[in-house]
């Protein structure tokens, strides 16, 4: 196919961008590819020559009016080339080619509930409990996120031949178990839909977690927002949205320019994204009146009480404790026991903080040994304080956290 | 539609122990429900008890000689006690007819799918 060359780079479309756009949009695609062609590898391979042929042609020919809709289109029209060249399968063949032709103009309409259902079916797919939770976040960033096998293994620190065995084996699985394609049933939704909030989630704190590839926070928020334009109904879904946005909203602060970590005490609060917060509070005043709670949700309005207040020391403490009692009695967790703790120590002193916090078993979680350190701090007991941030520092995953926790934590408050 | 397997797991020694009689009453009534609802659903294709593993014996064949040795193939604490061969449409749908085995046998069901005959 003959490339019309034009004068100069229209829209100054260069590689980066082509790949930037490509990655929005080729979790739909590959979505659609799967639902067609009933095999993951054949719409992966396909969407990724769609990605080669948009290389050429883009740059010179500029963006397609719908750029989505052309690379489903591209990589369908591949698709039917490699499964007529296998040519087993006429009854598929059939199948691919009843999608409508036009699709790639501007309005295709009636595509597009199809192909939304299509990117619900993977990540339900991607999620399903039959695989270990490993196998769902690589999946889900991998097809979904449409990021490649290198980039999900530079994210979770692993080897890219670890990560591509991973993969090859969850959909070696997917397709010998007839792992289905399809959106669970309303009844099966509150069973199912935990472990993909928890993929998400997961992706979102190992961005946050420093030596993994930060560009995985923008990447849980993406899929995030995907979920719940998908799941509108879904108050839950709405609830993890407005965390990652509000917790995100704090992200420049969260580290000083040497990269060593800020509490949020000491966070410059002008720097906060104002509208990540302003979207993320929306949302969580839109869950309130719906009335339908849940751990996500809590959570987020425990963000939105932080980032509502304009100092450290206005905080509304009271109500940030009620709604961890809230949080508590659905997730009784020692973690949410911990955060809580940490509330009450604000309004009731250290003393009475310590008290709860040594009832806790979590002497392999390090921000127990920070707290505990901090609140010991505080009570002027520094031989424990010590022992309590060594302790914290050996468990810590970072390096910024280990130097912070060396340091002693904070200097002044 | 897929067949898959079905197998119950058993540890030595618990067998028999941690149910009561009444138990076992209520537990083989309702492997017999689960087995009428298996067959009048179309998802049966075979199913049933085996006997204790020592009752095993393994057939070999070693530099063209056909041996003949008493005993389980693996002497192992946990031992298959019986098993579903089922047809289901897919995976979800065997993983409800393993809830329920589960729920009838009080053990833990273990899923997997046979290869296609004519893949």
């Amino acid at each position: 196919m003959p490339d019309t060359v034009r004068d100069g780079t229209p829209r100054g479309l260069d590689e980066a961008e082509v790949g930037r756009i490509f990655r929005e949009e080729s979790g739909r695609s590959v979505a659609t590819l799967i639902r067609v062609c009933g095999d993951i590898d054949v719409a992966e391979d396909a969407v990724q020559e769609a990605f080669a042929v948009a290389l050429r042609k883009w740059p010179a020919d500029g963006l397609p009016p719908n750029p989505g809709g052309w690379i489903t289109t591209t990589a369908r029209n591949r698709a039917i080339d490699r499964l007529r060249r296998a040519s087993r399968e006429r009854e598929l063949l059939r199948e691919v080619a009843a999608l409508s032709p036009g699709n790639a103009d501007p309005g295709m309409s009636e595509e597009v509930a199809l192909v939304q259902d299509d990117r619900l079916r993977l990540i339900f797919t991607c999620c399903h409990p039959a695989l270990s939770i490993d196998a769902q976040v690589a999946l889900t960033l991998r097809l979904l996120g449409g990021l490649s096998t290198k980039e999900v293994a530079r994210s979770f620190l692993v080897a890219e031949p670890t990560m591509a065995r991973r993969l090859v084996r969850a959909k070696r699985k997917i397709k010998a178990a007839r792992v289905p394609y399809r959106v669970p049933d309303e009844h099966e939704l509150p069973g199912r839909l935990g472990p993909v909030l928890a993929v998400v989630y997961l992706v979102y704190t190992t961005g946050l977690d420093g030596g993994a590839d930060p560009g995985l926070c923008p990447e849980a928020i993406r899929l995030a927002r995907i979920l719940a334009t998908l799941l509108p109904d879904e108050p839950e879904v709405a609830g993890l949205l407005a965390l990652l946005l509000l917790t995100e909203s704090r992200g420049a602060t969260r580290t000083a320019p040497d990269g060593s970590l800020v509490l949020l005490a000491d966070q410059d609060r002008n720097r906060w994204d104002r509208a990540l917060i302003d979207e993320g509070r929306t949302i969580v005043r839109r869950c309130l009146r719906r009335n339908r709670s849940g751990p996500y949700q809590l959570q987020a309005a425990i963000n939105a009480v932080h980032v509502e207040a304009a100092t450290f020391e206005e905080t509304d403490w009271p109500q940030i404790i009620a709604l961890y009692d809230q949080l508590l009695a659905i997730a009784p967790t020692p973690v949410v026991a911990l955060n809580r703790a940490v509330a009450i120590g604000e309004v009731d002193g250290p003393a009475a903080a310590l008290v709860l916090v040594d009832e806790l078993e979590l002497d392999g979680y390090h921000p127990f040994h920070a707290t505990r350190a901090d609140l010991l701090r505080r009570l002027g007991r520094d031989d424990e304080a010590a022992a309590a941030y060594e302790r914290a520092a050996a468990l810590a995953t970072s390096a910024a956290e280990r130097d912070f926790l060396r340091l002693g934590g904070r200097a002044s408050r | 539609m897929a067949k898959y397997l079905l197998s119950v797991h058993s540890a030595e020694g618990e067998v028999g122990e941690s149910m009561t009689e009444e138990e076992m009453q209520q537990s083989w009534k309702q492997i017999q429900v689960l087995n009428e609802e298996l067959k009048s659903a179309g998802a049966w294709v075979f199913g049933g008890a085996l006997h204790e593993p020592d009752t095993a014996t393994v057939v070999r064949v070693s530099e063209g000689e056909m041996l003949t040795t008493d005993g389980p193939f693996v002497e192992s604490r946990e031992h298959l006690g019986g098993f579903y061969i089922i047809e289901a449409e897919d995976l979800d749908a065997a993983l409800a007819w393993a809830s329920k085995t589960t729920a009838a046998v009080r053990k833990p069901i273990e899923v997997r799918p046979f290869r296609d005959a004519d893949a």
